[in-house]
């Protein structure tokens, strides 16, 4: 085991009295509660943690943040293992196990570095490139590429942990609980609104536990606590740490996912691993901070060249030495914050290698009395060593070619700083503008479009003291904004430090050897921007895609504004000119289980059960999807093939009873004064005068003429009547019938409502039927009391019942209906009832197969290109009423084109050929294809009644065709059946049976 | 995503409501309108950049077809009514502010 060497004596937020066990690439280390894994690896003196994507380069840790782009480990293990985690935001926990990633066979041996002794031909596009080089070329490459492609490996099984979705609402928002984002929930919770801060760290306080520094004589860390502290007093204030607000959407909604047990081995029983929050606020404050730029040199990506302000929180935050002796390479004053916090923590400062020619800021004076030696107008142009740095190359600026008098010092921390890029990422996502601040060199959050302000560092802010002073004003503006307080809040006045603008440094000089890398995960350098350059990618959207620059996991949060103020450079242009890629949802990383939430499996959407449910399911039934509905497809008996189910609850409908569920139709009641005036404008045939107790087939239309859905419709009463529609179409019927009314002819005195759910129906068909319902009904059922397609109300099995003398099957039939709570109750009534006549319940395939042998359009035939003519119900449509939906475009010429397909039936010449659905019709089965399709078999069944197989579909010219013989060539399988046309009508075409 | 205030039963989600195409358009009466006429309500749609009406239905609410005014450019709506009351031109009665 190895002690923790790094381990500063004192100092840090960790828990001294918390030591817990971890290992990585399976060695044995120690850390402390409160250490994130990359401290505790740099503790323990482990610099090289993972292998470069492209490359294979050894890389270490750069920031102590979000950001970070290079440390990414294999988090955990088997179906929890959690690939391209950042070392920087994993919580220590006791037994943690990580493993580093892109590496074979170990981190320290790695055979892919070998891609580095090859980069060369490795360039920018390269894998563009393979698709247009010689033919055959991409096949080739194709293999390496695949195998070299990604990063990190996915877990394997099923996710163990489970996942929730909350939503919120508040008055104001803020997201980030650095001093802005505090100091603003304190002014708008002063103010009582309702205030949700969001940090996306485990302790809030940002940059205030990462900066010795001071507000007046009150050390930040003591304001921290206050300000915690009055918050907690706040009854409508919420902070909700390990919470990373990662997209912005219209309307002030944001999304931010909470790491609710990622700091634990595993998620306590009964608790989600990561909650989504979908928050409205009326009110938005972005206190996001801001993240610093690396400084572009030849090996700049060796481990332990560390962002300055990451090296000030390892030794604040963590108490951790990240090295035993530093360079510090800068062009602004904030790094000189790192070498005073460096050398009190007893890290030795070889030198401030600051590119400006001078600087009077207070940092500088204070480092300058500590004895710390300041090199100005010099910088940093090569990092040497291999697994960890060991020097540096330094310059003087601006004397021709400075590598001339380079001067090479030794170290082991290697501490860089160009500058702080504004977290801009959400501000840009609501629509907010950006604008290049010249001073800052820095993209800074312009006008608003939503209901949302920046405050602090993400508005260029350097010192904590503006950062509060801004936090305290735009919490108490976003405040006022949604209706609480005065909008003017008590602003301290502390005393600022004083300091001397950034000189902007992109990217510096090159040399013979080493790489100038711009996008660390991605191993973009500054020839890979050159070359897309030089190729004509001028855009930087297109030199983005074209090098791959900022497309990692980190989205460039570290390279971005250095690669395009790159290509500026190249292109001669100022920097705003060329622009930002858009910054596009998710600002961080999100597992895609959070998505899921809890949509899965079962749970994946509603399901919809009948009344009669477990029935069906005691009786073995097989179960089909429609829609959201389960409905039983058939019922085979136990060691009973599904086929000879099929054909079986086919035959004892037709020669005896059956009995099949059919609750799942949609059904509308529909009343008022103008019930028959609004059907007989929406369906294609009249319903006004239908009579009292009748019932009648209805056909509708869509406005174009085209058939929109059928089903039977009766009349209850004068002004009463009970539409039936399609299963899959019940809800879409629901929400037209309320269009017409509401908004097309909104002076009818008519009012509608679903009862799909209310009634539970089932339809009771064959020969028999009637001596069955005639045992259980409480009212006359003979022909002459409750003739085909007649109505009665009554009672069944002693339920309310509504009998509809209706037939889907071509069968004598009757419909019943029964409210839902009696629908069990009635179905077994019946079933009791019809034993001893053979009765047989039946499923979907049977009702289809009986459908399909009487020509019965349904569903598969109206596809949204059929008219009524095209399906054989021409004569319903009415010619006397002078609307209704669908009627003005009847007299398209398109629909009255003799060559228009039409309903006809087919079935195999050889009278044994199955036929496949889908198939096309062609006149010669000779010509290969593409051959002119004359027509399309929709629906097919292999008749159990019949006893040959049958189909129904389409064909140009129709009917006047029957006799002939044609090809049905079904394309998935290539396989052909001559087929004879027919009459759709293949089973009792006088419809004599209704009566049987 | 949208937020949208419905006249009856205030600001809600937008995954609440269903999305009705065009409110702009009138069904011409068809005893008197051209095959023209015709085909344009039936096909023809602008694709306007900045405010324009359209047919929202509040289906997991009160089933109210409303009329709404949307900016199609910022997404900021301005007007939503009952349908009911605005068919036959946009009137002010029962307007509710975003």
């Amino acid at each position: 085991m190895s002690r923790q060497s790094f381990r500063l004596a004192a100092g840090g937020r960790i828990d001294r009295g918390r030591t817990l066990d971890f290992t990585f690439d399976g060695r044995r280390y120690q850390g402390h509660a409160g250490d994130s894994l990359a401290a505790a690896l740099l503790a323990n003196g482990v610099r090289l943690v993972g292998r470069s994507f492209k490359y294979h380069r050894p890389r270490g840790i750069l920031s102590a943040g979000p950001e970070e782009p290079s440390a990414l480990v294999r988090l955990r293990g088997d179906a929890r293992a959690e690939p391209n985690t950042r070392a920087t935001m994993i919580e220590l926990y006791d037994g943690l196990a990580a493993e580093s990633q892109n590496r074979f066979p170990s981190l320290g041996f790695d055979l892919g570095a070998a891609a580095s002794l090859v980069a060369p031909l490795l360039p920018a596009g390269f894998y563009y490139k393979t698709f247009m080089g010689p033919k055959g070329a991409w096949r080739f490459y194709e293999h390496f590429i695949r195998r070299a492609a990604g990063m990190g490996r996915s877990p394997e099984g099923a996710d163990p942990d489970h996942y929730e979705k909350r939503f919120a609402h508040c008055d104001v928002l803020i997201v980030g609980g650095g001093p802005a984002g505090l100091a603003a929930a304190l002014a708008a919770g002063r103010s009582g609104a309702r205030v949700l801060l969001l940090d996306e760290m485990a302790e809030p306080g940002g940059a205030l536990l990462r900066e010795r520094a001071a507000f007046g004589d009150v050390p930040a860390t003591e304001w921290l606590v206050a300000a915690l502290g009055e918050l907690q007093t706040m009854p409508e204030v919420r902070l909700v740490p390990r919470a990373a607000a990662f997209a912005y959407y219209d309307h002030n909604e944001i999304i931010a996912v909470e790491r609710v047990a990622d700091h634990l081995a595993e998620p306590p029983p009964h608790v989600a691993r990561q909650v989504m929050w979908q928050i409205r606020a009326r009110q938005v404050v972005l206190a996001t901070g801001a993240i610093e730029r690396p400084l572009v040199f030849s090996n700049n990506d060796r481990p332990n060249v560390m962002l300055a302000g990451a090296a000030r929180a390892y030794v604040n935050q963590y108490g951790v030495a990240p090295g035993i002796r530093a360079v510090i390479a800068t062009n602004n004053d904030s790094a000189y914050a790192t070498a005073l916090d460096l050398q009190r923590a007893g890290v030795e400062i070889v030198a401030v290698v600051d590119a400006r020619a001078a600087s009077t800021g207070d940092l500088v004076q204070r480092a300058r009395q500590a004895g710390i030696e300041c090199r100005f107008g010099h910088a940093v142009v090569a990092a040497h060593g291999r697994r960890c740095v060991s020097g540096a190359d330094i310059v003087p600026l601006g004397n021709g070619d400075g590598r001339l008098h380079a001067e090479t010092v030794g170290c082991d921390l290697l501490c860089v700083s160009g500058g702080w890029s504004p977290t801009v990422h959400l501000h840009s996502q609501s629509g907010g503008r950006l604008v290049w601040d010249e001073t800052r060199a820095a993209f800074l959050p312009g006008s608003s479009k939503q209901a949302e302000r920046s405050a602090g560092a993400v508005n260029g802010h350097a010192a904590l003291v503006d950062c509060v002073a801004e936090g305290l004003r735009a919490g108490a503006a976003a405040a006022q904004a949604a209706g609480f307080g005065n909008g003017a809040p008590p602003v301290p006045d502390w005393p600022t430090e004083t300091t001397t603008p950034l000189r902007p440094l992109w990217a510096l000089p090159g040399g013979p050897r080493g790489k100038r890398f711009v996008d660390i995960q991605d191993d973009v350098t500054v020839a890979d921007v050159e070359l897309a350059a030089s190729e004509g990618f001028r855009s930087v959207e297109h030199v983005k895609r074209y090098t791959t620059l900022g497309m990692g996991t980190d989205q460039g949060k570290t390279s971005n504004v250095n690669g395009l103020a790159i290509l500026a450079g190249i292109r001669g242009e100022a920097i705003p000119s060329v622009g930002t890629t858009t910054f596009r949802p998710p600002y961080t990383p999100v597992t895609l289980g959070n998505f899921a939430g809890r949509d899965i499996g079962r749970h994946f959407e509603p399901t919809r059960r009948s009344a009669m449910h477990d029935w069906h399911e005691a009786a073995g039934a097989q179960w089909v999807e429609a829609g959201l509905w389960l409905r039983p497809s058939t019922y085979p008996l136990p060691g009973e093939d599904i086929r000879a189910a099929i054909v079986r609850e086919t035959l004892a409908a037709r020669s005896r009873v059956g009995l099949v569920d059919v609750s799942t139709l949609g059904k509308i009641d529909v009343q008022g004064p103008d019930a028959g005036e609004f059907l007989d404008r929406v369906y294609v045939n009249g319903f006004k005068a239908l009579a009292v107790g009748r019932a009648r087939y209805g056909l509708m239309l869509r406005e174009d003429g085209i058939v929109l859905d059928d089903g039977t419709t009766s009349r209850l009463a004068e002004q009463r009547y009970l539409m039936t529609t399609t299963t899959a179409n019940a809800v879409r019927i629901t929400q037209h019938l309320e269009f017409l009314l509401q908004v097309v002819w909104p002076e009818l005195r008519v009012q509608i409502g679903s009862v799909t759910e209310q009634w539970a129906a089932m339809a009771l068909a064959g020969p028999l039927s009637r001596a069955v319902l005639e045992r259980i009904a409480s009212i006359d059922v003979g022909d002459a009391a409750l003739p085909h397609m007649g109505v009665r109300e009554g009672r069944v099995a002693g339920a309310p019942a509504r009998i509809f003398r209706i037939s889907f099957s071509g069968e004598r039939a009757y419909e019943i209906n029964v409210p839902a709570d009696y629908g069990r109750l009635v179905w077994e009534a019946i079933m009791v009832a019809g034993r001893d006549r053979g009765i047989t319940a039946y499923g979907t395939e049977a009702m289809g197969i009986m459908r399909i042998e009487k020509g019965h359009v349904a569903g598969p035939e109206f596809d949204g290109n059929t008219t009524a003519e095209d399906l054989g119900l021409g004569r319903l449509v009415s010619t006397k009423k002078a609307d209704f939906v669908g009627r003005r475009a009847l007299s398209r010429p398109a629909f009255a084109e003799p060559q228009r397909h039409r309903l006809v039936g087919f079935v195999p010449v050889d009278g044994r050929t199955r036929l496949r659905a889908g198939s096309q019709i062609v006149v010669d089965s000779s010509i290969p294809p593409p051959v002119a399709m004359i027509g399309r078999i929709t629906s097919v069944c292999d008749s159990p009644t019949l006893g040959y197989p049958v189909g129904l579909g389409f064909l140009a010219g129709g009917m006047a065709r029957k006799g002939e013989v044609l090809h049905a060539l079904f394309p998935l399988a290539n396989q052909w059946t001559d087929v004879r046309v027919a009459d759709p009508v293949f089973y009792d075409p006088a419809g004599e049976r209704l009566h049987g | 995503m949208l937020l949208i205030t419905c006249p009856f039963c205030g600001p809600r989600d937008h995954v609440e409501f269903t999305y009705g195409g065009d409110a702009t358009l009138t069904r011409p009466d068809p005893a008197t309108a051209s095959d023209a006429d015709w085909a344009d309500y039936i096909y023809l749609r602008d694709n306007p950049k900045g405010p324009h009406l359209e047919y929202w239905q509040h289906h997991a609410g009160c089933r109210a077809w409303l009329t709404v005014r949307r900016d199609t450019l910022t997404h900021e709506i301005t007007m939503t009514a009952p349908a009911r009351k605005a068919a036959g031109g946009e009137s002010g009665a029962g307007e509710a502010g975003r």
